[in-house]
C-alpha cells in the first residue's frame, strides 16, 4: 500500500456527527440492498421454475429469520430512497449550506423511519405477505 | 504550469470525456429507480397473495413484465456502480481489489441475466 493519503480522505474533513452518520448509513443501506437483489432474483427464478419449486422456495423464504431480513431490506430501502433524493437535490447545487444540510439530515432520518414503519406495517400486519 | 503530461501535449489529446461517466450513470439509474421501486413495492402490496398462480398471473401482464425487466436491469446496474465505489474505497491491495471487482461484476451480470430470464420465462408462458 503506498505511503500517501488515499481516498476516502476521511481525516482531512472536519465533519459533524450528523453528516458522518447520514453518509455512512446511506452506504450501509446501499450494500444491504445489493444483497437484497440476490433475494429478489432468487424469488423471480423460483417463480419461473414452476409452482413446486416456488412452494419449496417459499418455505425457505418464510422462515422466521427471514422476517428480520425483510425488515432490514425495508428499512434499508426507505433510508436509501430518501437519502438518495437528498443527494439528488444536492447535485442541483441546492441545500448545501450547513444549516440546510443539518435540517435535511434530520428530515431524511424522520421521513425514512416513518416510511419504514408504514411499509413494515403494510407488509407484515396488513398483508402478512412476509409471514 | 500545466497539469497535462508531456505525452498528452505531444499527442494533442484532450480529456477522455469520460470523467463523469460513473457519476452520471449513478444519477441516471437513481432517478429511474425512484418510480420503478415505488411501482414494485406498491404492486407487491396490492397483490392479494404471493402464491404461484397470483404471482404468475401478475407477471404475465405486459406492463408488469416490462417494468420488472427494467427494474432488474437498472437496479443491478445501480448496485454494480455503488458496490464498485465501496470496494475501491476499502480494498486497497491492487490484487484483491481487482479480484473483488471482477467477481462483483460477474455476480451482477449473472443477477441481471437471471432476473430478466425469469421474468421473460413467466411472461412468455414457458413457466407453467
Amino acid at each position: 500500500m503506498p505511503a500517501r493519503p488515499l481516498s476516502p480522505h476521511l481525516s482531512v474533513y472536519k465533519m459533524s456527527r450528523y453528516s458522518l452518520v447520514t453518509s455512512i448509513l446511506n452506504r450501509f443501506a446501499g450494500v444491504a440492498l445489493s444483497a437484497g437483489l440476490l433475494l429478489l432474483v432468487y424469488w423471480l427464478m423460483s417463480v419461473a421454475a414452476g409452482a413446486g419449486t416456488q412452494a419449496r422456495a417459499a418455505q425457505l423464504l418464510s422462515l422466521p429469520v427471514m422476517k428480520l431480513v425483510y425488515g432490514t431490506c425495508i428499512a434499508a430501502f426507505c433510508y436509501h430512497f430518501v437519502a438518495g433524493i437528498r443527494h439528488l437535490v444536492w447535485d442541483t447545487g441546492r441545500g448545501l449550506e450547513r444549516s440546510q444540510s443539518q435540517r435535511s439530515a434530520y428530515l431524511v432520518v424522520a421521513v425514512s423511519i416513518a416510511l419504514t414503519l408504514l411499509l413494515a406495517y403494510c407488509a407484515f400486519v396488513l398483508k402478512g405477505h412476509a409471514s | 504550469m500545466s497539469l497535462r503530461t508531456p505525452l498528452r501535449r505531444v499527442l494533442g489529446a484532450g480529456s477522455a470525456k469520460e470523467g463523469v461517466q460513473h457519476w452520471w450513470q449513478q444519477r441516471l439509474t437513481a432517478v429511474a429507480l425512484l418510480p420503478l421501486t415505488v411501482w414494485f413495492v406498491v404492486s407487491l402490496l396490492a397483490l392479494p397473495s404471493l402464491d404461484h398462480a397470483t404471482v404468475t398471473a401478475w407477471m404475465r401482464g405486459s406492463w408488469t413484465a416490462l417494468l420488472l425487466i427494467l427494474l432488474v436491469l437498472v437496479a443491478t446496474w445501480h448496485s454494480q456502480l455503488g458496490v464498485r465505489v465501496v470496494v475501491e474505497d476499502y480494498v486497497p491491495a491492487p490484487g484483491a481489489r481487482t479480484v473483488t471487482l471482477t467477481l462483483l461484476s460477474f455476480l451482477h451480470a449473472l443477477l441481471a441475466a437471471a432476473g430478466v430470464f425469469a421474468v421473460l420465462k413467466v411472461a412468455l408462458g414457458a413457466g407453467a
